[in-house]
């Protein structure tokens, strides 16, 4: 039965397998991982281990199932969704310790590490090589690569290059059963059904990463940068629309609103122009013959959608210069609120122009700012809600217009989650993405794979009762957006 | 353009009642595909249209049954393309065929995969009823990634009634050239010139020359002859339609082919009888009379898996799954098709 051991005999099964010091069992020790980045959610898990072998995972999950203790893995805790969340009854799987390399095979183009290797430590290690990993979360200095694969995190660079879902050749996954699985490998395929792609996003509620083999890419030849200022972010909405339909895809295409262009000038003066209501930055890559005729041509685009100023930057440090503001937004923006909430849903882009102004619309309706900075060339919006947890029921407010807004998205044929997952916090929202039949899917492959719910159970997908409850509260309000648009 | 869902639906809740194992079929291009089943047939062809397209969105939505031809016409018009390059294997061949083989062709080593292309799909599991997975979006990590998962697994999993796939603009510019070279210096070459950023779209090598497809702008491809050199081919689209559709001499054989997939800087493989290589050493088609068993032992020294593409395809067809793996694939299969009715066998006997 759940939890009818009780937490010493249950460190002391523990310390049977693993070091002293990598069973932490006293509050001030287990405090650090009460939350993950979204810090709203707050919970102390009964025991946080740290294994640093493979086979020390093994003997956890041996004796979780012997138990029946649930498992929160987590890699570096930036999830936004809270995803690494701990559970109540159970404890917390800290992966930081298994940061190897096992390998970069140069002439394969791949590398091989543990899950606890830091996003951005993988490109470090291929620098040499001439080689890159592709997906850059903007958390990527401190995010692992098992929290990536979790949650199939996106960055920047995703229009070009594809989500970690693109980029992951091979996983070693270790099932609560105690069976490890050996996924994909360096060649392009597999027999059988693409677990692989079962496996990435699906929020560590399957299987635990222990290896990661993925595809390393070389480095574009050359890369140039634009940003264009618009007077209304309409016009920057339809402009992005306008490159993408003239068959350039941008390495990345991102959008700030005027209130983040004012933080981030007040946070670390990155020189955007002062008077514009949204600004575009547009990558571009590829061949210096090539690069010239899409930067003429973008250009041109920009300017055709009534930019009121187009820069092309002239050397790499003024391309720089263009991008950090960009990825100081989420703390710029952090410096003029106590408490900020950042949303994630994903829209066709054609929708910008109509969805960003409806945020606004919501915006004024809850008393909240609403601050807008995201990957306009994936459709993914980033509303940061900024607000005070201190003003009592502004947490709530906030929440409200986030959700508000994720089924905004939804109703224009998009989804609640991009990139960030669901995690604890888009479980009402997932009961209006999807129906009975297809959560009962969900709950279906979660038990073909995981029968006793111990890994990371409760969130990503919720129970029908749940959305039962939720859908009987919003109709009451007469909220529930239009039932009967079908949501493909 | 017409939408048979219902009729459909209600044949596959006849046949979940009566545990009736039906045959997922549309256009009968990629039967070969796979291993020999027999029952009753649940036709696709007529399940057909574009549901929706949006050349600035990038993507497009059409029903299972629509002919990959109508598509490729459509996209072709607004200057887009399918980036996994899509064999058709005949006329008649089928969006749901399509995303059902997963196979993909020579653009699959820079553009992905058919699985990497796919947005959302809408499938009929084995009880009738309909579900949606994924969306027209690329970036949505809403719920488990079902509708990739369902790609490639020849029908076992659901009945795809409509997909929506990822689009590309089409290449500014697109040339051919072939150098002559020995088997391991081919694989040596390709693998090199991928750690570079050169735009190369497709390779294939007939065991004595190597064709390499360059895909961007004019002034970019003249800038890559250079240093790759060989000499510029003219015939370039119906060389590659050759080699995606199998109609290049190299495929026309009575021998069994197989589809060996291993990493791509790997050595010449050991098995004997005539090959060629594609997606820069990642595929290996070999014509050999060896028996299954050494083939399957020299795929997975190198750690990949081989199938049996075209032959007797009565037994095992794919590379055989751990315990582990077949364990679970069993499991997902009575998620999604709880009585089994959904192409029985098709994939493995055990399935
Ligand atoms: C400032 C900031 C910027 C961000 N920018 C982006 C961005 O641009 N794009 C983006 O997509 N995300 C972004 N994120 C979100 C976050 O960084 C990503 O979701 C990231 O992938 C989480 O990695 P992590 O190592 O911190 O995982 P954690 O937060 O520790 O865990 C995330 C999930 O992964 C699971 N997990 C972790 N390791 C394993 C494993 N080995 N096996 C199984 N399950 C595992 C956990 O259980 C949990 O469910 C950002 C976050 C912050 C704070």
């Amino acid at each position: 039965m759940r939890g009818s051991i009780s937490t010493t005999d249950l460190a002391k099964q523990f310390h049977n397998v693993l070091p002293k010091d990598a069973v932490l069992d006293k509050d001030e020790q287990l405090r650090p991982y009460e939350c993950d980045a979204l810090t709203a959610y707050r919970q102390l898990p009964r025991l946080a281990l740290l294994p640093s072998k493979i086979e020390e995972i093994q003997a956890i999950v041996k004796i979780c199932k012997e138990y029946k203790i649930p498992i929160v893995a987590r890699g570096a805790g930036t999830s936004l969704s809270g995803g690494a969340l701990p559970h109540a009854d159970g404890i917390l799987l800290n992966l930081a310790k298994l940061n190897k390399i096992i390998e970069i095979d140069v002439h394969n183009r791949t590398a091989t590490v543990q899950p606890g290797v830091r996003n951005l430590a993988i490109s470090e290690a291929a620098e040499p090589h001439g080689l890159y990993y592709a997906p850059d979360p903007s958390s990527q200095i401190a995010c692992t690569i098992g929290g990536n694969i979790a949650e199939n995190s996106g960055g920047v660079h995703c229009l070009k290059y594809g989500l970690t879902l693109h980029n992951i050749l091979a996983l070693k996954i270790l099932t609560v059963d105690g069976e490890i699985l050996e996924l994909g490998g360096k060649n392009l395929d597999s027999s059988g059904f693409d677990l692989l792609a079962l496996m990435i996003g699906s929020e560590g509620m399957l299987g635990i990463t222990l290896e990661a083999t993925v595809k390393l890419l070389p480095h574009p030849h050359d890369r140039k940068v634009l940003l264009a200022a618009f007077d209304q972010i309409q016009k920057a909405g339809d402009a992005v629309n306008g490159i993408i339909s003239k068959g350039v895809i941008p390495a990345g295409l991102e959008m700030l609103d005027q209130l983040t262009i004012q933080a981030t000038e007040m946070y670390c003066s990155p020189g955007y122009p002062s008077n514009a209501a949204a600004i575009l930055i547009c990558e571009l890559d590829g061949f210096d013959e090539e690069l010239e005729t899409q930067v003429q041509l973008v250009k041109k685009i920009l300017i055709d959608h009534q930019a009121i100023e187009v820069r092309v930057a002239k050397d790499n440090q003024e391309a720089e210069l263009f991008w950090l503001g960009r990825k100081a937004s989420f703390p710029a923006l952090g410096n003029l609120t106590p408490d900020y909430y950042c949303m994630d849903g994903t829209i066709p882009r054609k929708h910008l122009a109509h969805v960003l102004e409806s945020i606004s619309n919501l915006s004024v309706k809850h008393s909240l700012r609403v601050a807008n900075v995201f990957h306009a060339g994936d459709g993914n919006l980033h509303p940061v809600i900024l607000y005070d947890a201190n003003v009592p029921g502004e947490l709530e407010t906030a929440e409200k217009l986030g959700g508000e807004i994720l089924e905004l998205c939804v109703e224009v044929g998009g989804t609640i989650t991009g990139e960030h997952g669901v995690g604890v916090e888009k479980l009402n929202q997932m009961c209006v993405q999807f129906s009975d039949a297809e959560l009962n899917t969900f709950h279906a492959i979660k038990a073909a794979f995981d029968e006793d719910g111990l890994l990371n159970p409760g969130k990503a997908i919720p129970t029908l009762h749940r959305c039962a409850e939720f859908g009987a509260m919003h109709v009451h309000h007469g909220k529930l957006p239009h039932p009967d648009i079908p949501r493909f | 353009m017409s939408d048979y869902r219902d009729e459909i639906t209600s044949k596959l809740e006849d046949a979940f009642q009566q545990k009736k194992a039906l045959q997922i079929k549309a256009g009968s291009t990629k039967q070969f595909y796979g291993r020999d089943i027999y029952a009753e047939e649940l036709a696709l062809t007529d399940h057909t249209g574009i549901i929706e397209y949006e050349p600035s969105e990038l993507y497009i939505t059409a029903r299972s049954g629509t002919p990959l031809r109508e598509i490729e016409q459509a996209i072709a018009e607004q200057h887009q393309i399918l980036p996994c390059e899509p064999p058709y294997f005949g006329a008649n061949a089928t969006l749901g065929g399509t995303v059902a083989c997963g196979l993909a062709g020579p653009r699959r080593v820079n553009a992905g995969s058919v699985r990497d292309c796919i947005l959302g799909t809408e499938i009929l599991n084995g009880k009738g009823e309909l579900l949606r997975f994924g969306g027209k979006v690329m970036k949505n990590v809403a719920g488990y990634d079902v509708s990739r998962l369902i790609c490639g697994a020849l029908g076992t999993l659901g009945v795809l009634m409509s997909v929506s796939l990822r689009l590309l603009p089409k290449p500014a510019c697109e040339q051919t050239i072939v150098l002559t070279l020995d088997s391991n210096a081919a694989i040596n070459k390709m693998n090199l010139w991928t750690n570079t950023p050169m735009p190369i779209s497709a390779t294939f090598y007939d065991g004595h020359d190597l064709y390499i497809r360059l895909s961007s702008s004019l002034s970019a491809i003249e800038a890559c002859k250079k240093e790759i050199g060989g000499e510029s081919i003219d015939e370039k689209d119906i060389f590659w339609t050759n080699i995606k559709e199998q109609t290049h001499n190299f495929f026309i054989s009575d021998k069994p082919l197989w589809r060996i997939s291993v990493p791509p800087n790997t050595e010449t493989l050991n098995i004997s009888g005539e090959n060629a290589i594609e997606w820069n050493g990642a595929l290996r088609w070999h014509k050999s009379d060896a028996d299954e068993n050494s083939i399957r032992t020299e795929a997975e020294r190198v750690g990949g898996h081989a199938t049996l593409f075209k032959g007797n395809t009565t037994d095992q067809v794919f590379h055989p799954l751990s315990k582990p793996s077949m364990k679970l694939h069993k499991k997902l299969k009575q998620v999604l098709d709880p009585v089994g009715i959904l192409n029985p066998g098709k994939m493995f006997a055990e399935l």
